[in-house]
């Protein structure tokens, strides 16, 4: 007995000291960076990691995200076994994709597969933004691309949850190349009648957000998330002026014409089985 | 003469050659060996200089202010050109220049990132870095290119999309995503040259095409080489080290399969001779034109898709697991 209060109470002890940098520890507790609350990190895993006092969206890992989406075991993961290469000899790359596969347990920065929401068949990519900042080089580019192939034969929707700073800059030009690569697949897509939802997350910027997260026949985002072409501080510097506080958010989006809804993570899967179940092959009368 | 780093040596020894001529005209004095010695010296010094331009030099003329631009090579490859303004939309973007003009005879579509010759039009023209309207203009200008069967020939020459408020309020993202989208599907053939610098996806959005090609001197980027040195290492004052790592120039992008094919410079760059460059760039520009009029029309959009397709380093780690299994069996 004596044992466990001070156990429970070291643990306690540690949560401040990690509020800053995660918002979301492995710890008991956890305090949301938003709204300050203490909560059982339980609670808010449960609750698909948004903060049930103020409604904070924190960090969930792609594969917890599929968890809470798809129809449970009707997941089948694609091309999980891609890695990168090192396209121009980047000092330090092969050693930073590798410290990322042990620290995430990914191959890369986005998993592709096919599942079913609510008895609706559609294949699914989500992007993790722990994995090099969930930014696309050439595996995040090609596994979008096999995707797609299979999208168009099998006759699916796709939806891709986007969470990425950007291209990836140790692949250079051939990351840039990866926007035009997956654009010029949604094209032949769109061109075979395919449904492509794209549902873009905290945050999706740079090359993502200028290349297929902005391509979606429908565009949800996350509350909050920050989406935006240019990073905030270069466009400070640039117009020398600062930028009002909801710039660059899912709402601010919203408001300019850029969205087409706000969707609730705890709402994702219901609003997501409602547009897939209207975009069923219907019966002419 | 500009004012290039790596032309100082040359610069020198051609002010030392001018004032050893004009002591022997003012002296009356025998110098004609010394100075022939010099110029044979001079031409060794320029055979080796331009023969071993290092990224970050190609950087400086890529961005030298009398570097010639889209309007500067459009009346030299071109004839009839008309420019056309405006996206229907919102306004006229001054950084992207478009219109329509004959080619060889034939009619086309010409668009263009447009840098300002001078600090009056480069305010005019935002330094060349486009808003959403410049591309959804070009978008226009192309969408009436397919409809009327023309080729569409762009010019790259910019930055980078502008990182603006503004921009971002009338979604930068979107209209870049757009524009690959739609240059991607369409069925007329696109010719796309890097003239100057290709910045990131501020460029990329005029450059889904059947074939890119890069003037020797250009560069073409995911970011500038001072972004990837603050981005990567911390400190931007390392932009010429990065300028090599990233892999940015004609040569670099012909070895990693990208660019289709280098058009050669006029020595020391474009800017100094815009009409003989101009020769160089309509020869290789007709050579690939005419080849790409040569494919079927509904073969245009699935050329373009293959050429992006094939782009990504990938290795398996099956592949490595058998290696491995391999090893341990040996």
């Amino acid at each position: 007995m004596i044992k466990d209060f001070f156990a429970k109470k070291k643990k306690y002890a540690s949560v401040p000291y990690r509020q800053e940098t995660m918002p979301v520890p492995d710890g008991v507790m956890t305090k949301c960076d938003k709204c300050k609350k203490i909560h059982v990190t339980k609670d808010i895993a449960k609750n698909q990691f948004v903060c049930p006092e103020c409604n904070k969206h924190h960090f969930i890992k792609s594969k917890d995200r599929i968890n809470f989406l798809v129809d449970e075991g009707s997941f089948e993961e694609w091309d999980s076994n891609f890695i990168s290469d090192n396209p121009l000899n980047f000092e330090g790359y092969e050693a930073k994709l590798e410290s990322d596969r042990h620290k995430t347990g990914l191959n890369e920065a986005i998993i592709t597969g096919k599942a079913t929401i609510k008895g609706c068949s559609t294949a699914l990519a989500v992007m993790d933004s722990e994995f090099r900042m969930g930014s696309m080089g050439s595996v995040v580019g090609e596994k979008i691309l096999k995707a797609i192939e299979r999208c168009i034969e099998l006759e699916i929707p796709l939806i891709i949850f986007t969470a990425s700073g950007g291209a990836r800059m140790q692949e250079g030009i051939v990351s840039l190349m990866q926007m035009a690569k997956t654009s010029a697949a949604l094209k032949t897509f769109c061109n075979s009648g395919g449904l492509f939802i794209s549902v873009m997350t905290h945050p999706t910027t740079g090359g993502v957000s200028a290349s297929f997260a902005s391509l979606g026949d429908i565009i949800i985002a996350e509350p909050g998330a920050l989406i935006g072409f240019a990073g905030r501080r270069i466009i400070e510097q640039t117009i020398r002026e600062e930028l009002p506080e909801d710039f660059q958010t899912a709402e601010f989006l919203l408001k300019h014409g850029h969205l087409d809804a706000v969707v609730s993570r705890l709402e994702m899967r219901d609003k997501l089985a409602l547009i897939l179940q209207m975009h069923q092959p219907q019966e002419v009368q | 003469m500009s004012n290039l780093e790596f032309e100082k040596p040359i610069t020198e020894l051609k002010n030392k050659i001018n004032e050893l001529k004009k002591l022997a005209g003012d002296a009356n004095i025998d110098f004609t060996s010394e100075i022939t010695s010099l110029e044979n010296r001079l031409t060794k010094l320029e055979d080796d200089v331009y023969s071993n331009l290092q990224p970050w030099d190609k950087v400086t003329i890529a961005r030298l202010p009398q570097r010639p631009t889209t309007l500067d090579y459009i009346p030299l490859l071109f004839e009839n050109f008309m420019e056309f303004h405006g996206d229907r939309l919102y306004g006229d973007d001054a950084a992207i220049v478009g219109g329509i003009a004959t080619f060889h005879g034939m009619p086309v579509t010409v668009i263009g990132q447009q840098r300002g010759r001078d600090t009056k039009e480069n305010i005019k023209r935002n330094f060349a870095m486009p808003h959403p309207e410049g591309y959804r203009k070009a978008l226009r200008l192309m969408k009436q290119a397919n409809k009327f069967k023309r080729p569409i020939i762009t010019f790259i020459d910019t930055k980078g999309a502008y990182p603006g408020k503004a921009a971002e309020e009338r979604g930068q993202s979107e209209a870049i995503a757009r524009n690959l989208f739609e240059m991607a599907g369409m069925d007329v053939p696109i010719i796309c040259i890097v003239i100057g610098e290709g910045g990131s996806g501020g460029a990329l959005a005029l450059g889904v095409s059947n074939r890119i090609l890069m003037l020797e001197n250009s560069t073409y980027s995911v970011i500038s080489p001072e972004g990837a040195a603050a981005l990567l290492w911390k400190d931007s004052a390392l932009a010429r080290k990065a300028a090599e790592t990233m892999k940015i120039t004609a040569k670099d992008l012909k070895e990693l399969n990208i660019v289709d094919e280098i058009i050669p410079e006029i020595r020391g760059g474009a800017h100094n001779d815009i009409n003989a460059q101009a020769k160089y760039m309509d020869e290789i520009i007709s050579k690939h034109l005419f080849d790409l009029l040569s494919l079927p029309k509904e073969k245009l959009a699935q050329d373009r898709f293959n050429k992006y397709a094939n782009i990504g380093y990938i290795k398996s780690t099956v592949i490595e697991q058998t290696k491995e299994e391999q090893h341990t069996h040996q």
